[in-house]
């Protein structure tokens, strides 16, 4: 079936299986990447990304479900106050875990800027990073919290 | 310029923050086929036939590939294992037959329709059952196995590997020891569980060169081990790495790849494409091993220890792998960073039907750590002295034999005392137990590691240094970029050299074996060692070529030239100079005529008389430092539910010298996490039949965010002279000593003697009601 989505901004469309997840679907069929498969089953957030503005792990997603929803994923952010506060704060090393933590904080930080710890712990808990020590990470977010809201560049998808 | 131990963050660090990151998975192709296993239920079972009849015939199907299309059997230091299972299966997840199809839909399609039998065997739970004298065989051709040197295998029985430490006198130790106490830890196998699983692509290309693209920390001993396994020139060969998604270890296991291979081969060579599920990631490839540990320990009233007897019983799985060679490691080190002159050390690795272990971060260091310690603990209870004081009196200097025989020097030796003394300071050691409230209480627990590396003597690596036109340098290596942002250091140790930016080192991140000079794995914390000396050795053949060729020009002398700031110059007279990229492509005179070329630096380094161990008495050279650390853990527990909180991790840790300030850190405190989640909450759970029962990561639970303590991390700087800058290894140490400073800390709040992992509330629960998890 041929099915029209929004993503980083430009409306794309492709022939799929009613069971195709949307991460295979972003991976397969437009090559981002970025979404990456650690579980598929919803335990490890690696494969977030933003559905109208909310974290969503496309393993849990069915393709045909998102179609109308604007989709961000990682390729769709630049330069995002989440992306420099995790270089500066070494937030990542295999950098498997990022794309999906980025998006995850991003959301955060344009759903509550204001978020209080314990609402920052409630959202970052839904992914897994085991490179790190979550500290980084944690200093990261509070960084990206404390600044100006983030931009989505709609033209780099 | 200072370059060397500035937080210069990681070069793949904009790559990785949108994505631009490829791992081998990402690699999506049209034309690619896919492969799917069928893995067996059972733990241990005859395979009496493979019927894949109807799978063959379902849509986009290709080839069916069993343990019938390859009698190969793998295996680093004991070929035991067939690619594909052939009469029989060891262990559940074992891979029976392989389906490669136009699709991964198809080929798990076809995958489930595949029609296995099996008769099952009894099963061997643990290294005690596997060594009764009526267990099961697992392994009846164990003496016609090819193995390495250091493989000692009891044919007619489960035992894989025998190593033995033998040093000083034992008797006397006994005689001169006043106080003796017993310990025995015990924990099964676990997980390595990174987030990216593991993947190889593969084909056979017209020419005959294979290529494989592969997860993996070790492309160029693919490369080797393809070579030998399947008869082929190893010229051959091309192995591809791009960035690695987590390996800790998990991921020097040469496993997918020879499956990949066999299965290109049976579709004429056509690309397939292999991805582990995260079920298979966990019970079908290696995790980590499990241990049965006994210490014996003999001292004098005031703490001296006189003896220690040592006996490990690794659980080696249903295949070696590493496992013999961890074991090894470990007997190397058994003692800990103690002076002990009189030791013996009976380290047997034992079949057993679970999934077969890999390396995992450590390599058999936090397990030999855990046995020790908890043994130390004991010891100072009985004594009635502190614990700290005990460890203190016993560690080992410079002077001291290492049990390897090895003589100990400032240089081969971290300064423990040192960081045991600063961590006494951070972890408030005087108040290391107090009452919160009539439920609560907090108790820190503390630990001391040692680790030498273990890998081949012969071990190298090379580096290639090549100039651009404008000046700037690219830097290539065969070390994988598996997180720990090793070739970002080594551009560090280039631009130090050059006396240039680190922005104008270029680092190439990709192995491939066809053109990037071999390293020979990215194991043990060697990544900076190894490479690092490679890559200096290429920045001063560079110089050497730079400055000749500014000699010509600037008629003068080499030897009265330096280079530094991209330009080479006369030392007494810096105004008299030339920039690097006017020479670095070669010189044109105002003629035209030119001298020189393109600057191409190249360095290698091979390691420095390593000596493999003696398997009866343990001499040899394992490696060329012994780094150092202590830590610490805080706690708060319930005495209710025995839930506790995990408050502070500490660790001071001699670095010799740190290269890179918060990538040291990550490295410690990152490992400092994995350490305490595998000793608070991770082990596969096994049924009665052998089969796991938590092989997803809902069950099978990591540490997330918010559950991590506060980090404290030191570092000492006690240089290593054979290393780089006097760097010392440092990515594995800091998960070393964590398992045993909980168990401590979780032991002293609880008042019981915890020596079981992973410590559950319900385990530390048991313990205190008289159950199991004491000794
Ligand atoms: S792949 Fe979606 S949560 Fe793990
Ligand atoms: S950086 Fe490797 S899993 Fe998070």
């Amino acid at each position: 079936m041929r099915l029209e989505w929004r993503i980083n901004g430009e409306g794309r469309s492709a022939d799929i299986r009613p069971a195709d997840l949307l991460l295979d679907v972003l991976r397969e069929s437009f090559g981002l990447t970025g979404a990456k498969p650690g579980c598929r089953n919803g335990d490890c957030g690696a494969c977030t990304v933003m559905a109208n503005g909310l974290p969503m792990k496309s393993c849990l997603m069915l393709a045909v479900e998102a179609a109308g929803q604007d989709i961000v994923t990682i390729e769709g952010l630049a330069n995002a106050p989440a992306q420099r506060a995790f270089i500066e704060m070494f937030a990542f090393q295999c950098g498997y875990c990022t794309p999906g933590f980025i998006l995850n904080v991003h959301a955060l930080s344009l759903a509550h800027p204001q978020a209080d710890e314990a609402t920052v712990r409630s959202w970052l808990q839904s992914n897994i990073c085991r490179c790190t020590s979550y500290e980084e990470i944690r200093e990261a977010v509070y960084s990206v919290l404390g600044s100006a809201r983030g931009t989505i560049d709609a033209t780099n998808g | 310029m200072e370059t060397i131990g500035q937080s210069v963050p990681k070069k793949e660090s904009p790559d990785k923050v949108s994505g631009a990151a490829m791992y081998t998975a990402d690699r999506i192709e049209a034309r690619m086929l896919h492969a799917r296993y069928v893995i067996s239920p059972y733990a241990h079972a005859r395979i009496a036939g493979v019927d894949a009849a109807e799978a063959s015939r379902m849509p986009g199907v290709r080839a069916i590939v069993t343990g019938q299309d390859s009698d190969v059997l793998t295996g680093e230091e004991l070929r035991d294992r067939p690619v594909i299972a052939r009469d029989r299966v060891r262990y559940q997840g074992e891979i029976v037959a392989v389906v490669v199809a136009d699709t991964e839909a198809q080929a798990k399609g076809a995958a489930d329709a595949v029609r296995v039998r099996y008769e099952p065997l009894p099963v061997v739970h643990s290294p005690a059952a596997a060594l009764r004298p009526d267990a099961p065989i697992l392994h009846e051709r164990l003496g016609e196995y090819v193995r390495g040197a250091g493989v000692i295998p009891i044919p007619g029985t489960n035992v894989a590997s025998v190593i033995r430490i033998a040093k000083g006198d034992m008797e006397q130790g006994w005689a001169e020891s006043e106080i003796v106490v017993d310990n025995r830890v015990t924990f099964g196998p676990s997980d390595h569980a990174a987030m990216e699983t593991r993947s190889a692509i593969c084909e056979i290309r017209p020419d005959g060169h294979i290529v494989i693209e592969s997860s993996t920390q070790v492309p160029f001993a693919v490369k080797k081990y393809i070579a030998s396994y399947f008869g082929i020139d190893s010229g051959f060969i091309i192995v591809k790495t791009p960035f690695v998604g987590g390996a800790y270890g998990g991921k020097t296991a040469i496993h997918l790849e020879p499956i990949a291979y066999l299965a290109s081969r049976a579709v004429g060579g056509r690309k397939v494409k292999l991805v582990n599920t995260r079920e298979e990631d966990m019970v079908t490839s290696p995790g980590r091993i499990g241990l049965d540990a006994v210490v014996r320990l003999g001292s004098t009233r005031d703490g001296r220890i006189q003896a220690a007897q040592i006996l490990y019983h690794f659980d080696g799985g249903a295949y070696n792998d590493k496992s013999s060679d961890v074991a090894r490691a470990a007997a190397a080190d058994c003692s800990g960073p103690y002076a002990i002159r009189n030791l013996h050390c009976e380290c047997l690795t034992v079949y057993t039907n679970h999934t077969f272990p890999a390396a995992f971060r450590g390599y058999g260091h936090s397990e030999l750590t855990m046995a020790m310690e908890r043994a130390i603990d004991k010891l100072a209870d009985t004594l009635g002295m502190d614990p700290w004081d005990v460890r203190m009196i016993n560690s080992i200097k410079p002077g001291d034999i290492a049990p390897t025989r090895d003589r100990l020097t400032r240089s081969n030796l971290g300064d423990i005392q040192t960081c045991l003394r600063r961590l006494k300071e951070l972890s408030d050691w005087e108040s290391s137990f107090s009452r919160v409230d009539d439920y609560k209480v907090r108790a820190t627990g503390i630990s001391c590691f040692w680790k030498n590396s273990s890998i081949d003597s012969d071990a190298g690596s090379g580096a290639i240094l090549l100039f651009n036109p404008d000046g700037s340098v690219n830097l290539e290596t065969g070390v994988v970029e598996i997180g720990t942002g090793t070739k970002t250091v080594l551009a560090q140790m280039v631009a130090e050299r050059f006396g240039m930016s680190v922005d104008r080192v270029h680092v190439k991140f990709a192995v491939n074996t066809l053109d990037t000079p071999e390293h020979w794995k990215t194991v043990a914390s060697r990544g900076t060692f190894m490479a690092g000396r490679a890559a200096l050795k290429a920045a001063d053949d560079a110089i050497r070529q730079l400055k000749d060729i500014a000699a010509a020009v600037l008629k003068v002398v080499p030897e009265d030239l330096a280079i530094g700031g991209e330009k080479v110059f006369l030392r007494d007279d810096p105004s008299l100079s030339i920039p690097v990229k006017d020479i670095c492509y070669g010189y044109k005179y105002p003629n035209g005529h030119a001298i020189g070329g393109q600057i191409i630096g190249r360095g290698v380094y091979i390691q420095r008389r390593i000596e493999p161990l003696n398997p009866l008495t343990g001499e040899g050279t394992p490696g060329p430092e012994w780094g150092v650390g202590a830590q610490a853990v805080e706690i708060e527990l319930d005495l209710r539910d025995c839930s506790y909180r995990l408050l502070r991790s500490i660790s001071v840790i001699d670095a010799g010298r740190v290269l890179n300030l918060k990538g040291a850190l990550g490295q410690v405190m990152g490992a400092s996490a994995m350490g305490l989640s595998y000793a608070s909450r991770e082990a596969f759970y096994y049924n009665a039949d052998g089969q796991v029962l938590d092989p997803t990561l809902r069950d099978y639970t990591l540490m997330r965010y918010g559950e991590n303590p506060a980090y404290t991390v030191e570092f000492i700087e006690n240089p290593c002279l054979e290393a780089p800058f006097g760097a010392r290894a440092l990515g594995e140490h800091g998960l070393i000593g964590m398992p045993a400073a909980l168990a401590s800390a979780v032991s002293r709040a609880a008042g019981v003697r915890l020596n079981v992992l992973p410590l559950f509330p319900e385990t530390v629960w048991r313990a205190r009601n008289g159950g199991e998890g004491t000794s």
